[in-house]
């Protein structure tokens, strides 16, 4: 561990000249430093590390690493489930976009939850039941493993390489604003930092550094909603006439449903990548593998469904607390931008209104404390997405295609140490080399992806005795492309950023059209498959399926 | 598993009652939270001014915002529900199949 030590004092030295350093000349949009945050932020490095020392002295086998040992409780994954969802993006974003539209900040995030008690429904306990490691365990559960293992492994590492573009671009814009740091500079901090725990750490110290950043973004935006309230009597009828009072709208528009959704099929279409792209995230799926049985990964989904509810709730909150506190206050608005274009714009953007307000309310301290816990959400997601890609690198492609499952576990531990050390660098590259770049469809096609690929082989191997192998990889393979091609059709990348007049696909969201030909086609081409060993596969399904609702032979049950 | 096995558990009783009751169970659940989201949904799209009404005439107050919080507060005990119920009944059901495999 003499190793370790030293990368952690040369951690914390390097992390104390960095911010030494932040001060050279700034530009428009970066901030002064702020002392209180980075103290903090300092605090919760520190401390995280820590906990990546305790966790590597308890990561001996690929089990631990993937998995930690298994060993984790129902509430404790709940909550780290809950850390894994609730990113910088539902914080700042979601808040941010209450701030701006009110209603709509709700409608958006009542569909970022409702996946969650479908997932526990058809979901959590066949996929505990069947699965080691990864979702791919479960989806080639019965068929061929080299094409299944590939085409999960693909869509998987697509969905987390996408998902941590967002990040990192998040992150250092984030930090350029809060602590007054260079972007790179940032990028490159998270990417080390993220590396550091996931090699050594593995799957426990992430969901440690989860479970400590859950419980910090809970108590800091509980404290933030509370203390709105209590400027309003706890009445939320007040909250609500000061906020319309505010924006000084003669319609109540903030208050009811605006331009969000503007028509039936991308309302439709937006629910259902909500909610199977949840379904299918491999960052969220691995997470039902760190408990000990399906009484524990039903748990899990119960307090997780419930932290988030509450996380989202008191963001709705927040936002209108931005909207009576922010908004208007010259303290927090941009002046330079007003002078040019007018109305009221808040200094980096209506993402940072959640931001301003814990000034508002708290002072520089508490402004100090939140700019901390969103570089903490920040830097777990990072660490969960990270650890879900090099598990579909080692276990799925090394050890189940490379190796066709003769890898030994040591070797397989350290081809997924170095697939994190990979990935942490194509994530500081990505992020370095997106930051000008406009990345509104990046989380779309995440979620399309992982709604339209991984989602319906997952299901379907789990519930459809029929589904072949020759079905799975071409219908999950056309979904996976009709996903790709429409985002690129779509308004957002084909009129926004290629400059196109008119987008060739009308719709933002591509998951109604991308799942049913995903679901369409694995049907068809299972049910047309005759070969020999689509026979066997359907012979299979009986046996899987006792496994998957009784839980007899699964893993981790069959070792004591 | 082998197919011996299989057989002996497809034919258990209890395994039978599992199955049945388990899949209904989850299903009713699936459409309970799908049927209140779709409806949500779909009311927005359509008349999205249903959900500006106000909860009274001299509040700003509207109706989408009790129902939106009510959404997420369903979709939580929706997920209580099933986990009180599949942690003692379903499990215990399954402890008794596994309990009559050992004891042959």
């Amino acid at each position: 561990m003499n190793m370790f030590n030293r990368i952690f004092l040369f951690l914390i030295l390097g992390t104390i000249a960095v911010f030494a350093s932040g001060t050279i000349d700034g530009e428009i949009v970066k901030q002064d430093l702020n002392m209180s945050a980075i103290v903090m932020f300092v605090i919760f490095v520190g401390a995280t590390l820590g906990i990546t020392y305790w966790a590597a002295k308890r990561t001996k086998s690929a089990k631990d690493f993937y998995t930690a040992g298994g060993g984790i409780t129902g509430f404790q994954n709940g909550m780290a489930i809950a850390g894994d969802y609730m990113s910088a993006a539902s914080f700042l974003g979601i808040s941010g976009l209450v701030y701006l539209k009110g209603y709509d900040g709700l409608i958006y995030s009542i569909g970022f939850l409702v996946g969650w008690p479908i997932i526990l429904f058809m979901i959590a306990e066949p996929l505990r039941n069947l699965g080691k490691y990864t979702f791919a365990d479960v989806a080639a559960y019965r068929l061929r493993q080299t094409p299944i293992r590939s085409l999960a492994a693909a869509g998987s590492i697509a969905t987390v390489i996408l998902y941590l573009i967002a990040q990192m671009v998040g992150a250092g814009k984030l930090i350029q604003l809060l602590f007054g740091l260079e972007y790179e500079i940032a990028v490159v901090l998270v990417g080390v930092l993220m590396i550091l725990y996931v090699t050594f750490g593995g799957m426990l110290a992430t969901t440690w550094v989860q479970i400590v950043k859950a419980f910090l973004l809970l108590s800091g935006a509980t404290f933030m909603a509370i203390a709105v309230m209590a400027h309003y009597d706890f009445n939320f009828g007040s909250l609500f006439a000061a906020a319309v009072d505010m924006r000084n709208t003669e319609s109540l528009d903030i208050m009811s449903p605006g331009g969000l959704v503007s028509d039936p099929i991308s309302a439709i279409s937006l629910a259902v990548a909500l909610m199977f792209g949840t379904a299918g995230l491999p960052h969220i799926l691995m997470r039902f593998f760190t408990v000990s049985d399906a009484k524990e990964a039903r748990k899990s989904v119960f307090y997780a469904t419930g932290f988030i509810g509450y996380f989202y709730i008191l963001t709705f909150i927040i936002g209108f607390g931005a909207i009576v506190m922010v908004f208007q206050n010259p303290a927090y608005l941009d002046l330079a931008k007003q002078a040019i274009s007018g109305g009221s714009p808040i200094l980096g953007g209506k993402n940072m209104a959640a931001i301003h307000l814990s000034h508002a309310v708290g002072g520089d301290f508490f402004l100090g404390f939140i700019s901390a816990v969103a570089f903490a959400t920040i830097l777990a997601v990072v660490s969960g997405l990270t650890l879900a890609g090099a598990s579909a690198i080692s276990h799925d492609l090394y050890a189940s295609v490379f190796k066709k499952g003769k890898a030994d576990s040591m070797a397989e531990m350290r081809v997924s140490k170095m697939a994190t050390v990979g990935l942490g660098i194509v994530a500081i590259f990505m992020g370095i080399a997106f930051e000008q770049q406009n990345i509104a469809f990046v989380v779309g096609l995440a979620f399309a992806i992982a709604a339209s690929a991984n989602f319906p082989i997952l299901f379907l191997s789990m519930y459809w005795s029929k589904l072949t192998t020759r079905g799975a990889v071409i219908g999950g393979s056309l979904g996976l492309a009709t996903a790709v091609a429409l985002v690129i059709l779509g308004p957002i990348v084909w009129v926004d950023i290629l400059g196109n007049a008119e987008a060739v696909f009308p719709y933002k969201y591509p998951a109604l059209f991308s799942v049913t030909v995903s679901f369409v086609s694995i049907w068809f081409f299972s049910v047309t498959d005759k070969s020999h060993d689509g026979e066997a596969e359907r012979a299979a399904f009986e046996a899987q399926y006792i496994r998957s609702q009784t839980g007899i032979g699964a893993e981790g049950a069959s070792e004591h | 598993m082998t197919q011996e096995l299989v057989d002996k558990i497809k034919n258990n009783p209890d395994y039978q009652e599992l199955i049945s009751k388990r899949s209904s169970f989850s299903i009713k659940l699936s459409i309970a939270m799908l049927v209140v989201y779709f409806t949500f949904i779909l009311t927005i799209a359509f008349s999205p001014e249903t959900l500006g009404i106000p909860i009274s005439s001299d509040s700003v107050t509207t109706i989408g915002i009790p129902i939106g919080i009510a959404i997420i507060v369903f979709a939580f005990v929706l997920t209580g529900i099933y986990t009180k119920r599949a942690n003692g009944e379903f499990d215990d059901l399954s402890n008794k199949i596994k309990q009559a495999i050992k004891e042959d």
